[in-house]
């Protein structure tokens, strides 16, 4: 099978300061990572603030070139894509959903303008194609054109406008969506209806998502791989439920022990590492 | 910490809430608005213990603690009820105080920790300069004890002393919220409010911070109210819990009866929804927006979300009723109503 994403040791360095007093950030450091064509899964990024996920996502895609390895999807490096054309063929099958929705949309725009814009450019529709691929989209996460037509982001809830986001992005249908840390600003109690929803993309749309989190328990719920990343290397990877469930490498116990489970009520509470 | 020192001693109220009622009243133009954020809260605090306050976000958590330590600001009005505390073995009306006797209670007895308080500190000022500015003037020292107490008192939350020399921007989340638990708890105050102190942090640091906050709240032996929407921190910290739904406690009891045996279905939602680790059956999200609190639903607020509504839960709001010792519920499902609900 051909790979529909290929991260192969790729790394990440930020410079920063004068010849004298430079300071050199490695953010991500040889991680490698593949995606099969044909066979749609949902893989978690996990790691703690610092550790690189964000970085690794932009490098995805394509909004920060590597500073060494490569990123291949589909065969074409996504570095090399410098054309208007071939960045648009790009966004068309890569997709982003970023963590605050509220941040993402412009608070001045209508929110259907987002819908109406990414039906033009991305999947070429006009007239009143438009409206259809919009509504369409909207359906798939469970809201519809009537609820969000000319209304602007304030006027729908975190949980809502998370899910516009969601359908925004599914317009072009895309093969691959990159969603970074998208329920960490949606409180529990709607968390998991866009935690189902990436579920279903996944098994009726056949949409490959990478997902990236810091919340350990959403990721064992709906992930088929992790892949468990600190100070910008992967220390642990494999099968979602076996690495979480048996974690090996201190890192990765250590993340799953400060894991605050509401079963713990009437237990002690200690931390082990201070 | 849920083994609740409150009942080994005699259980003494620090802060008694009495059917508070604060409403965001705004009017331009000649149209007027009111939103009810905290409507008709009533509950207790006692000497010792860590209350929790769970809900979503904008169920007026926070507009609830503002009015608590009377940190209200103009479209915020207090409409009916009344806050009263015992501080320094004084009781206290903080809404009957004048400007000046409320600012000698502040920090020396109340201390508030906000939410994003990482960014509280002031970023072109040392930190050292922050606990001047906030302190000094409490504890009532010389400037080289007060510095000394200081010291010591980061050195209990594993700071080094260098980070009095430090500005914000030098430290890292986590020491900053960790500077700004220092601060509010310098002065050794009976009470403490922490409004979600840890959600901006990640997992393993959040787990660090409410250790501390916890041992620092037993050596000094204060009250605390702890507000966060994470189920999981009220699981592992707070004694007692509350539920807030649309400016309303729909529940309250001893957090683990609250987690374990939820009366209320809006409870016993937010407990089963979230996943665990090494179980990962299907569960379901929460149908339906939360209600607009300028135009709340009539009767019970859940109802046009709750899997249980009856005819009666839309004509009529259910009261808080006790369910067992301590646990109280507003629902008409979970407490029918009765003769023992009008007496």
């Amino acid at each position: 099978m051909s790979p529909l994403l290929d991260i192969d040791r790729v790394g990440m360095t930020y410079v920063s300061g004068t010849l004298l007093a430079r300071r050199v950030v490695r953010a991500v450091d040889a991680v490698s990572l593949r995606l099969e064509a044909g066979r749609p899964e949902i893989v978690a990024i996990i790691g703690e603030s610092g550790s690189g996920k964000t970085t690794l996502a932009r490098m995805i895609l394509n909004l920060a070139a590597p500073t060494d390895g490569t990123i291949r999807f589909l065969g074409t490096e996504v570095a090399t894509i410098r054309s208007k054309r071939a960045r648009m063929d790009f966004m068309r099958q890569v997709q982003p959903i970023f963590q605050n929705p509220f941040e993402a949309f412009n608070p001045l725009k209508r929110l259907d303008r987002y819908l109406f814009m990414s039906a033009r450019r991305f999947a070429g529709a006009r007239g009143a194609e438009i409206d259809a691929r919009a509504d369409r989209a909207l359906h798939q996460v469970g809201l519809s054109l009537a609820e969000v037509k000319g209304r602007f982001p304030h006027e729908l809830s975190g949980g809502q406008l998370q899910r516009a986001a969601i359908a925004r992005a599914l317009i072009p249908a895309p093969k691959l969506i990159v969603a970074d840390e998208p329920v960490s600003m949606v409180d529990a109690s709607l968390r998991m209806s866009i935690v189902n929803l990436f579920r279903s993309l996944r098994d009726e749309l056949q949409v490959s998502i990478i997902y990236i989190t810091h919340d350990l328990a959403t990721a064992y719920y709906i992930s088929d791989r992790v892949l468990i990343m600190q100070r910008g290397q992967a220390v642990e990877s494999g099968v979602a439920r076996d690495v979480l469930a048996n974690p090996q490498h201190p890192y990765s116990r250590l993340l799953k022990e400060s894991v605050l489970s509401p079963d713990d009520a009437g237990k002690p509470f200690v931390s082990a590492n201070i | 910490m849920s083994v609740a020192p409150a009942q080994a001693e005699a259980a003494e109220r620090v802060l008694e809430v009495a059917n508070l009622r604060a409403y965001y009243r705004t009017s331009y133009f000649g149209v007027s608005r009111e939103v009810r954020a905290v409507d008709g809260v009533s509950l207790h605090v006692d000497r010792n213990e860590i209350y929790g306050l769970a809900g979503e976000s904008s169920c007026g958590k926070s507009t609830l603690v503002k009015t608590i330590v009377r940190a209200i600001r103009p479209p915020l009005t207090i409409i009916e009820g009344s806050v009263r505390f015992d501080l320094g073995g004084r009781a206290c009306d903080l809404y009957a105080l004048d400007q000046a006797r409320l600012a000698g209670l502040r920090w020396r007895h109340l201390s508030y920790i906000l939410q994003g308080s990482m960014n509280v500190l002031n970023p072109v000022r040392r930190v050292r300069q922050s606990f001047v500015d906030f302190a000094f003037r409490h504890v009532g020292k010389p400037m080289p004890q007060f510095l000394r107490q200081v010291e010591n008192h980061l050195a209990r939350l594993r700071l080094e002393p260098a980070v009095l020399d430090s500005y914000p921007h030098e430290l890292s989340g986590g020491m900053r919220q960790r500077v700004t638990i220092a601060l509010a708890s310098v002065c050794r105050p009976d009470f403490i409010v922490a409004d979600e102190p840890t959600t901006a942090l990640d997992v393993v640091v959040q787990k660090d911070v409410l250790a501390l906050l916890c041992e620092v709240q037993r050596q000094i032996r204060s009250s605390m109210i702890l507000v966060t929407h994470d189920i999981g921190v009220h699981a592992n910290v707070t004694d007692r819990m509350g539920i807030m739904y649309a400016g309303r406690l729909v529940e309250e009891g001893r957090t683990v009866e609250v987690i374990r045996k939820p009366r209320h279905p809006y409870t016993a939602h937010l407990v089963t929804s979230l996943p665990r680790i090494g179980d990962a059956e299907p569960r379901k999200g929460l149908e339906g927006a939360p209600p607009n609190l300028a135009n709340p639903p009539s009767g019970c607020r859940f109802h046009p979300r709750c899997p249980l509504a009856m005819a009666l839960c839309r004509q009529q709001p259910p009261p808080m009723v006790d369910v067992a010792a301590g646990h109280r519920v507003a629902c008409w499902a979970a407490a029918p109503p009765g003769p023992a609900v009008v007496s």
